[in-house]
């Protein structure tokens, strides 16, 4: 069951993502990122993680890319125009990248066993829920850091408004 | 039962996929876009781990990169939206200033 979830939902992510790649026009690109998106809030929750699931689905589907889709339209962006890249990428991020990512499966696999196996359900050991927990790690530890995310989040509302005014 | 390499790999998949897509695109927006892409491949490790270890902190860490990347989209996509206004090109070739 949880093999099957994350087979579908993992290769509708990486399909998504390279339509997301292969798409000219950015609401296409966008369109796919929200499927990507969607889908890793799927798999979030097959790893145990609800409240993350919700908040991938209504701040990353929800929010920031209705704010992207907004820009687009408002910008009237077309279909980017195909202009030669840089030299470097060209030469050495695709192979660079490749190689990481040859790198990083090959280590994985290989520490399959240590790394151990995801199961179905529970995900901590000895709490109530996982809400539970991140809300009394949120409010009691992590105090300080939570309240300084709304003052970043207050900041970057009125740097945006600041920068798309008119006059600037 | 799945193995949380799996996931990992998948993720790895994900980011790379977003660093193509970050070298290629020509236009602000998508390059924007391919960087919200490599932020959520993180996400998905930072989660796998946190199942992997029984631990919230993981999942922590999740939470705050979301909330950076949501500052991050809001304050990215003004200055995409007055540099628009000033240059009149969503294009990353002609916006070179900084060159030189």
């Amino acid at each position: 069951m949880q093999l099957a979830l994350f087979t579908i939902f993992g290769l509708l992510a990486v399909v998504a993502a390279i339509n997301m790649l292969a798409q000219k026009h950015p609401i296409n690109s966008a369109l796919s990122l929200v499927v990507v998106m969607m889908s890793l809030a799927v798999l979030y929750f097959s790893l145990g993680a609800e409240f993350l699931a919700a908040a991938q689905v209504v701040v990353y589907s929800g929010a920031v890319m209705v704010l992207f889709v907004f820009v687009i339209m408002l910008l009237n962006a077309g279909e980017e125009e195909q202009t030669e890249g840089s030299r470097v990428a060209a030469i050495a991020g695709f192979p660079g990248a490749a190689a990481v990512l040859c790198l990083l499966t090959f280590l994985f696999l290989r520490e399959k066993k240590n790394l151990g196996y995801v199961h179905a359900g529970a995900a901590l050991s000895g709490v109530i829920s996982n809400i539970t927990e991140i809300s009394h790690q949120l409010f009691t530890s992590l105090l300080l850091p939570f309240e300084v995310t709304s003052i970043l989040v207050l900041v970057a509302i009125l740097g945006a408004v600041v920068l798309a005014r008119k006059e600037l | 039962m799945v193995p949380v390499s799996y996931y990992l790999i998948l993720a790895a998949i994900l980011f790379t996929i977003g660093m193509a897509s970050f070298l290629v695109k020509r236009n602000v927006i998508s390059v924007f876009m391919s960087i919200e892409l490599m932020l959520n491949a993180v996400n998905l490790t930072f989660v796998a781990f946190s199942h992997m270890w029984h631990q919230v902190s993981g999942q922590i860490f999740v939470f705050f990169v979301m909330v950076v990347a949501a500052a991050e989209a809001a304050v990215g996509l003004a200055i995409i939206i007055a540099l628009f206004r000033a240059r009149q090109t969503l294009s990353i070739d002609q916006v070179d200033l900084m060159k030189n």
